[in-house]
Order: structure tokens, then C-alpha cells, then sequence
């Protein structure tokens, strides 16, 4: 499997952790300064929710070699339990909804994950598939879930951690960067422990692994349930910051192949891969009409614009993967090697 | 016969029939698999854009076989433009850059062929009435058996040109092992374009009977995930097992839309095949026909 060097022992040390601080310090300073309601509510919160997805995503797919078409129904059980938690439990503070939810999107993980001690690739992800379909036609069917509201759809509860409120749009950004920042930590400590040696080992030669005793069922299964564990935490997000009310149509398929594109196009088995796929996702489209309105004028039709919208992303995805199958991160990687070329010649 | 026993007959043998539809699709992606090793998530959209095509056409007042004939070569230009400009930039890639590259396609090949015919929902007439008949006491719609054997048709007749077409070796043959294949001086690039065309000529004849079915519309490039289960449940690579996986696909959620639905409440056809499928093969599997298990991707 073609993916880019997993362990990143090509880079610099270094530069990676002034990037990575640098980064931090404008995430956390600057931008809560300059941005506008728009750019946190539009761009901002959306990104951050889905690069949490597709990180979660990319330990199963990138790091462990399992391919997963089902990321939206562990975003939808991570949102629903965390709503039936806040709802049903009054007193539970946020910190721990969230992380209850997460615990039970793993618990949900797990069990997907079984058919992936028997079935590999394709009829792996078809299984998957399977999961996306029940959980969609269980939130329907269950109105227990979604606390019997006909439409299935219910407000999220207000983001509130120890008095401190987060509800505007600057707080509800502050709010999603603060629990991306940890998972990302907590993920980045993973892939370079022991048991994420053991993923990448599991991808690259299963039988190897096994011959070095990786167990391999188990450490599958872990994949499954770690995986899940933050994808349901991006589904709260989702639904708690960015959309602020809990409804499955935003958990269909579409969302899952999104969160598919953004590990592919971010780059396989790289952390900073789902960061830079969730920005081509996200902002892609919003160039593009925003490209289309001025280009045509406005009273040019929505409908007709959707699907050039629609041709021009299908397009850009073949595009970058033709030009680059390991991804933007290679790219950057890349790019950003020949910067350090020429501006510290000797190395 | 009792009237139980005919009841249950009758859904059996709707589910059969409708089994052959999701087969139809089917074959469209163990033909490209089975030679490419891509599983094309863009036949759905093949299925729409032909059928899209098509009914443009004769509603604009083109008579049916002219329509055929234009659908068909439009269909032709379409697979070779895919292969030619997405899939052979992308050989020897692992196949899950493979598969989003087909992902990305079904987007434009969507986009496009709605930008260019509209939204809205067409009908589509083949001439057929659907009315039921009786068999023996059982009802079956002509419409049915009419696509289960045009779908037969097509079988036996991708069948005999595997079997005896020079062309049809030279497929089996890259099938088996694209390496040897290519030692021994066949034209892969050749063989995926042929292969590309043949699997837009499926996806039309899917796209008409699909269409007729379901009115043509944008629903129509999502048949693909009726025939995912079919696929896994047959092999990925095994024509047979699209139709024999078919059948029982079909079945199955027939009897378990009437005899499980009222229990568990209704709507489940949305997941209940993938399930049978799964359990099927957490018993065997490589499938019913498979050869082999798919490697990791």
C-alpha cells in the first residue's frame, strides 16, 4: 500500500513542533481576534469536526489498512448518545457527555468491527455499509432516540462547561478547537506508541504481525473501537457546535464518502493528512460558488450551479489523486522540503 | 394450492425477479473488476446518464431504435473516456485510490448528465404493460419476466463471448494474471477499453429497465447499493455469482419485507440484504463463486 512514510522519520523534528506551535498559537490567538461570524460558523467549526472525523477515520484506514464506508453512523451514534445523555442525565457536565458518547460510538465500533476478524478490502467496506443503512433506518424507527420528536430532529443543548458559556459562534469555535487539539495530542501519542506500531504492522504484512504476536483480532477490534471512539466525539461536534441540532439526514452516506474523500485526498496514514483534506473539502465548495456567482452573475440558476459545483469537485478529486495518490500531505511535505532546501542549503 | 402457500410462492417469485434486476447491476461491476481489479462505484451513474440519455432523446422525438442507437455510442465514448483518462494515469495504484477515483467520477458523470438533462423525473415506456398474469395461481408482472429474460439473454450472450471470442479469452486471460497475460502479448490497454465499453452497454440495458421501473431520476444511480450485497455475496469477479446472488438477494428481502417487516417494524429492505449478505459470508467467505478472497486494500 502506496501510503506516505507513516512515522515521519524523514522531517526534522524541530520545525515540525515550531510548525505545530506556530499553528496553535494562530488557532488560538489570532484567529478568535480577526474572524468574523462567518468565518467561524461557515468554515471554521465545520473543518474542525470534520478533520476530527477523518483522524478518526485515518487510524482505522490509514494506520490499520481497514477500509470504512460506514464513518457517518459512528458520527450519528456518537451526536444521539450524547443528546439522550445530556437529556436523560441533567447533571452530567459536558466534559464527560462527551466522553461517555465517544465510549459508546466505540462500543458501537467494536461490534461493526466484527465481521473484520473473517472478511478483507472491499467486502470489508460493503460490511460497513451495512452499518451506515441500520443505524440511519434505527434513529428513524427508534423514537425513543431522538426523544420522540416526529421528525426525528431535536436541538442540541447548550455548550456550557463549569459555568463558562461557549454558545456564540466564537466560543462554539474556541469549544471544537480545544477538544481537536486533545484527540489530535492523545492520537499523535497512539500512532507512536506500541499499539500503533501494531496497526501499522497489521496493514503493512497481517501474517507477519502475527508471526512478531501482534494480535491481530484484537488490535483489529481496537482499531474499530478507537476509530469510532473519535469519530463519535466529531459527530457530537457536528452536531452540538457546528449544526446545533441533532438530526440524521446530516449522517447519510454522502457524509461518510466525505469523510472517505478527506483521508484520500489529505494523504493515507498521516495525521496532518485529515486537517488538510477537511480544508479542500470544506472550502471548496464555498470557492467554488463563490467563484460561480461572480462569474455568471446572481441571478444565475442554484440548481444548474450545484451541479457544476458537483462535476468541478468529482473532477478536482480525480485530478489530485492522478497527480498525487499519497495525498496533500505528500504534496506539502514535499513543497515544504525544498522551501527548507533553500533556506538551509547544507541539509 | 393454499391461498398461504400461494402467497408465499408469489413473493418468492417477485423476489426473484426483482433479484434479477439487482443483478443486472451487478454484472456491470464483476465485468470491470474481474479484468481491472477497480470495484467501479460510477456504475450507478452510468445507469442514470444512459437511461437520462435515452428518454432526452425520445421525448425530444427521436424514434426508439435512433435513440438506442445514439445512447449506445454515447455510452461507448463515456467508457473510454474514463478509462483513458482516469483509470490508465492511475495503473498500478493500491485499489482504494482506485475506488475514490471512481467515486470522484460518479460525481461528474452525475453532475453532467443531470446539467445537461434537467432534474426532473421522466417516465420511461419500453412498450411492455406491467400487468400481472396468473401462473398455476400465482401472480407474476409481464414486466418482470420480460427483464429477467433480457437479463438471460445477456448472460448467456457474455457468457459464449467469454467462452468462445478471441477477444473473450484474451479477457480470462487477464482476468487470471495480468502479468503473464501481458507476456504473452496481449494489449491490456485494449482489453480495459473493451471492457470499459462492455460495461457501459450493461449499464444501459440496466438504465432502461431501471428506468421503466422507477421513472428515470436522479434515485436511479443509487441502485449501485442494491447490488453491493449481491457482489459480496456472490464474488466480486464471478458473473454467475451475480446472478445466483441476485436471486437470493432478491428473495430473501422479499420474504423478509413480508414476514419480518410487521415484527420489527417496516422499512428495513435498506439494510436487511446487506445483513443476509454478511451473515452468508461470516460463514464462507470468499462468496458463493469467488475465487479468492480480496486482499487488504
Amino acid at each position: 500500500m502506496a501510503t506516505a512514510l507513516p512515522l515521519d522519520l524523514a522531517r526534522p523534528r524541530r520545525t515540525g513542533a515550531a510548525g505545530i506551535l506556530l499553528l496553535l498559537a494562530l488557532a488560538y490567538g489570532l484567529v478568535p481576534l480577526l474572524g468574523t461570524g462567518y468565518l467561524f460558523e461557515a468554515i471554521l467549526t465545520p473543518f474542525l469536526a470534520l478533520a476530527l472525523a477523518g483522524l478518526g477515520l485515518n487510524l482505522l484506514t490509514g494506520y490499520t489498512g481497514l477500509l470504512s464506508l460506514g464513518s457517518a453512523a459512528f458520527m450519528a451514534v456518537g451526536a444521539y448518545a450524547a443528546f439522550n445523555l445530556s437529556l436523560r442525565l441533567p447533571g452530567l457536565p459536558l466534559p464527560a457527555t462527551i466522553l461517555l458518547a465517544g465510549l459508546v460510538a466505540a462500543a458501537a465500533g467494536a461490534v461493526a468491527g466484527l465481521p473484520a476478524l473473517r472478511l478483507r478490502g472491499f467486502y470489508l467496506a460493503v460490511s460497513t455499509l451495512a452499518v451506515q443503512f441500520f443505524v440511519a433506518w434505527a434513529l428513524n424507527r427508534i423514537g425513543w432516540l431522538s426523544n420522540d420528536s416526529p421528525s426525528g430532529i431535536v436541538a442540541a443543548p447548550r455548550l456550557e462547561v463549569a459555568g463558562l458559556s461557549f454558545d456564540d459562534a466564537r466560543g462554539r469555535y474556541l469549544f471544537s478547537l480545544t477538544v481537536v487539539v486533545v484527540l489530535t495530542f492523545l492520537a499523535w501519542r497512539l500512532v507512536r506508541s506500541p499499539t500503533g506500531r501494531n496497526l501499522v504492522a497489521i496493514r503493512d504484512h497481517e501474517t507477519a504481525a502475527r508471526i512478531v504476536g501482534v494480535k491481530v483480532a484484537r488490535t483489529k477490534l481496537l482499531a474499530f473501537a478507537l476509530s469510532s471512539f473519535i469519530v463519535g466525539i466529531a459527530g457530537v461536534l457536528w452536531a452540538f457546535a457546528y449544526l446545533r441540532t441533532v438530526e440524521p439526514a446530516g449522517f447519510n452516506l454522502d457524509r461518510s464518502f466525505q469523510i472517505l474523500f478527506i483521508v484520500i485526498i489529505g494523504g493515507l496514514g498521516t495525521l496532518r493528512g485529515a486537517f488538510l483534506g477537511a480544508g479542500f473539502i470544506v472550502v471548496l465548495p464555498l470557492v467554488l460558488s463563490r467563484l460561480g456567482a461572480t462569474a455568471l452573475g446572481d441571478g444565475f440558476d442554484s440548481g444548474t450551479l450545484e451541479m457544476v459545483q458537483r462535476i468541478v469537485l468529482g473532477w478536482l478529486i480525480v485530478a489530485v489523486l492522478i497527480r498525487e495518490p499519497a495525498g496533500l500531505a505528500a504534496l506539502l511535505d514535499r513543497a515544504l522540503h525544498h522551501a527548507l532546501r533553500r533556506v538551509l542549503p547544507r541539509s | 394450492m393454499s391461498p398461504d402457500l400461494a402467497f408465499l410462492v408469489e413473493v418468492v417469485v417477485g423476489g426473484l425477479l426483482s433479484g434479477v434486476m439487482y443483478a443486472l447491476v451487478a454484472i456491470g461491476f464483476v465485468l470491470i473488476y474481474k479484468t481491472s481489479g477497480v470495484l467501479n462505484f460510477a456504475q450507478g451513474a452510468m445507469v442514470l446518464f444512459a437511461a437520462l440519455t435515452f428518454v432526452s432523446l425520445v421525448e425530444r422525438g427521436l424514434p426508439f431504435p435512433a435513440a438506442l442507437a445514439a445512447t449506445l455510442a454515447v455510452m461507448v465514448v463515456v467508457g473510454l473516456t474514463i478509462e483513458r483518462t482516469v483509470l490508465r494515469p492511475l495503473v498500478n495504484q493500491p485499489p482504494i485510490t482506485l475506488f475514490m477515483a471512481t467515486l470522484g467520477v460518479a460525481y461528474v458523470i452525475e453532475g453532467a448528465a443531470q446539467l445537461a438533462w434537467g432534474t426532473q423525473v421522466h417516465a420511461l415506456d419500453l412498450g411492455i404493460d406491467d400487468t400481472p398474469f396468473d401462473v398455476a395461481g400465482v401472480l407474476v408482472s409481464r414486466f418482470d419476466l420480460f427483464a429477467a429474460a433480457l437479463a438471460g439473454l445477456m448472460v448467456a450472450g457474455l457468457t459464449l463471448f467469454f467462452r468462445f471470442t478471441r477477444t473473450g479469452l484474451a479477457f480470462r486471460a487477464v482476468a487470471d494474471d495480468p502479468l503473464a497475460a501481458l507476456n504473452a502479448g496481449l494489449r491490456l490497454p485494449r482489453i480495459w477499453s473493451a471492457v470499459w465499453i462492455a460495461s457501459g452497454l450493461v449499464a444501459l440495458v440496466a438504465g432502461l429497465l431501471w428506468g421503466a421501473r422507477l421513472g428515470v431520476q436522479f434515485s436511479l444511480s443509487l441502485v449501485v447499493l442494491k447490488a453491493l450485497p449481491v457482489l459480496v455475496l456472490g464474488g466480486f469477479d464471478s458473473i454467475a455469482g451475480a446472478i445466483v446472488a441476485g436471486l437470493i438477494v432478491g428473495a430473501a428481502e422479499k420474504l423478509a419485507e413480508v414476514y419480518l417487516g410487521p415484527l420489527i417494524g417496516g422499512g428495513i429492505e435498506g439494510w436487511i440484504a446487506y445483513v443476509a449478505a454478511l451473515a452468508f459470508l461470516l460463514v464462507k467467505p470468499s462468496g458463493l463463486f469467488g475465487l479468492r478472497s480480496v486482499e487488504r486494500v
